[in-house]
């Protein structure tokens, strides 16, 4: 299986804290891999070098054998909304759009806004009947799914996670790992930040950080 | 998806909004009310000032070289005539509709009754002027009842021209009055040249000046004292003027120095160097020139004025931007989440600089049509407290306040610009490292 996403000795310091030291990691196509570590290990700025929403103070990223870290500012919008979906442990959606306004966002972004399309997206998490409701009006595992939704509407390749199961009952929790399941096994890479052991012991690879390093992988 | 977004964002911060708005609303009327009044206020000016007599006076081409030459007193000096008829050419200049009021006069040294002397002035008090020109009858009614409604009329009435018989009437100025003991009703018998006639007085006036010690007559009794029927010594004009500039004062200088489309500029403004060459042009054998003290006056106190009302204008102005900075600003800071994520979801910076310069900009332009309505009312209780009479709203200054706006509107979202360009989702959507 040929890698989709390599960081070479990335590193991320700010003043004296190394909140990446010099962490190296390949992740093939089609790979669901889980990240865990306590808090402060380094999770999140991985997900954010990963995801292009900031840059490692040394080292390299290698996304489908292109080196990310040396993209311009508006080629790094590119890569990101083109390569990337991103689901959030808050869910982030916009309070006054509906579910399917929600997932149209992105796709206003990447191309141009399909209500058909963002339906069917929505179908795949189960939320098509809910289609015109407003984040209030849903509940915390809805709004997860709609989150989702919103993440696979333009195909990307990889999908990041950042505990998209913290604010979750266990029922919710089921309902987005069978979402991540079918989308793995349709071919999509994803990582999942997470500390919750259940949510990691369904990834194929776990990867254990602490004090910004690789302690483990599994 | 774009107008979507627009519109969550008006029902969502609708308060902010309003704000925006309302701030706008305020700069904006300001800013209308000033450049109105500002532009209408020439016009303004020049109606207070009309009140205080002419502008302008037409007297014979001899008389006026003397009387610049040498900085005489008209009175000092041997007189040419104009033809009475002349006056009415000031009827068919290209501005004749500016010239509010004008008077003809011709002066005497009268002998009264006891043997003493008094200055006797004739004149149009209303008269009905009626001028025929190339097959055209121009009318007006004119004269000093207007161009010198300043006096006080403290016995009698008026000498109304239209309303008694013939001209034998005059009017007497109260230091003489009260010196030889003269009354409205009385009849006065006056002697100059041999020649006598006996006028009622109508009135007893009040000029607060020197006048109040001479007689003022109607046009034809003055003139059979002094044996020029048909003639007048000069005519006293009040036109409403553009101030004073560069162009009009070089134009005054010697307008055949301009250039074509310099002079065809001074020609057609109103400014009291062109209607002055439009009057000689009509009656070439006089020579018009503008009474400067009160041209002057006019000048000063629309600088002064305008000036005022810039700086009013500016500080509203600046005032509204700090406003909308704010709001703006602190719009943004509430959004930062909602921004932060259009930036993960793949919108570019500019993307979310037009999506909030929209929103900011259309609810700058709701206030700034609201403002505009605002300082229509605004002007109209400056026009009637300061000016009484109401201040005409100009197509300009809306397109100017427009623009204002706009600029205003743009420069107090900087801030806000600044911050979504540095809005970092990393640190705002997963919370720091």
């Amino acid at each position: 299986m040929s890698s989709l996403l390599e960081l070479k000795n990335v590193s991320k310091i700010y003043g004296d804290l190394h909140a990446l030291d010099n962490v190296s990691l390949t992740v093939d196509k089609g790979e669901w891999i889980a990240i865990m570590g306590p808090s402060g290990s380094g999770k999140s700025t991985m997900m954010n070098i990963i995801s292009c929403m900031d840059k490692p103070t040394s080292g390299q990223v290698i996304f489908d054998g292109d080196d990310i870290t040396k993209y311009s500012r508006r080629k790094l919008t590119e890569f990101h909304r083109d390569k990337i979906g991103l689901v959030f442990q808050q869910f982030h959606l916009i309070n006054y759009l509906t579910a399917v306004e929600n997932v149209m966002v992105a796709q206003y972004y990447h191309s141009m806004p399909d209500e058909k399309e963002a339906l069917e997206a929505l179908e795949r998490v189960g939320l098509k009947d809910r289609a015109k409701h407003l984040p209030s009006q849903l509940s915390g595992g809805e709004q997860q799914r709609v989150c989702i939704a919103r993440a696979l509407i333009n195909s990307p390749e990889l999908i990041l996670a950042d505990e998209p199961t913290g604010n979750l009952d266990e029922a919710n929790e089921n309902i987005v790992l069978d979402i991540f399941r079918q989308l793995h096994k349709e071919g999509t890479s994803l990582i999942v930040v997470t500390h919750d052991p259940e949510v990691g012991e369904v990834a194929q690879r776990i990867i254990r950080l602490e004090h910004g390093r690789i302690a483990s992988k599994k | 998806m774009f107008f979507t977004m627009m519109k969550g964002t008006f029902t969502k911060q609708w308060k902010k909004m309003l704000m925006i708005a309302v701030t706008v609303a305020l700069g904006a009327s300001i800013a209308t009310a000033m450049l109105n009044v500002m532009l209408d206020v020439g016009d303004k000016i020049n109606e207070e000032l009309k009140t205080y007599g002419s502008n302008i006076v037409v007297q014979p081409q001899s008389e006026a070289v003397v009387s610049k030459l040498y900085d005489l007193d008209n009175d000092d000096i041997t007189v040419d005539y104009i033809n009475e008829e002349k006056t009415g050419e000031l009827l068919t200049i290209f501005w004749h509709n500016n010239i509010t009021d004008f008077a003809p006069e011709i002066a005497t040294e009268v002998t009264l009754p006891d043997g003493e002397t008094a200055t006797l002035t004739g004149t149009w008090f209303n008269h009905h002027l009626e001028f025929y020109k190339k097959g055209m009858t121009y009318e007006r009614d004119t004269g000093i009842i207007n161009l010198r409604n300043w006096w006080d009329i403290v016995d009698g009435e008026w000498l109304d021209e239209q309303a008694v018989e013939g001209t034998l009437y005059a009017m007497v100025g109260k230091d003489l009055a009260d010196a030889k003991g003269i009354k409205a009703g009385d009849e006065l018998v006056l002697t100059a040249n041999g020649v006598s006639e006996t006028v009622t007085v109508k009135g007893i006036f009040d000029s607060g000046d020197d006048e109040s010690a001479t007689i003022y007559t109607t046009l034809p009794v003055a003139q059979k004292l002094t044996g020029k029927e048909g003639l007048i010594q000069k005519i006293e004009v009040s036109a409403i003027t553009s101030p004073d500039d560069e162009l009009s004062e070089r134009a005054a200088r010697n307008p055949n120095l301009l250039s074509g489309e310099e002079r065809d500029l001074w020609y057609c403004t109103a400014y009291v160097s062109s209607i002055c060459f439009q009057i000689q042009e009509a009656i070439p054998e006089a020579s018009a020139s503008a009474v400067r003290q009160i041209a002057d006056s006019e000048g000063k106190i629309l600088e002064k004025t305008e000036l005022l009302m810039s700086l009013i204008t500016f500080l509203s102005l600046l005032g509204a931007t700090l406003g909308i900075s704010n709001l703006v600003t602190s719009g943004v800071m509430e959004r930062a989440q909602e921004l932060a994520l259009h930036k993960a979801v793949g919108a570019t910076n500019v993307q979310i600089t037009v999506l909030v310069l929209t929103e900011t900009i259309i609810t700058a332009i709701i206030g700034a049509a609201a403002g505009y309505f605002l300082g229509y009312a605004f002007a109209q209780i400056i026009g009637h407290t300061v000016f009484s009479s109401s201040i005409e709203m100009s197509g300009m200054v809306a397109f100017i306040v427009a623009v204002l706006i706009i600029a205003v509107t743009l420069l107090g979202s900087i801030p806000a610009i600044r911050m979504i360009l540095r809005l970092r989702p990393s640190e705002v959507l997963h919370g720091g490292h």
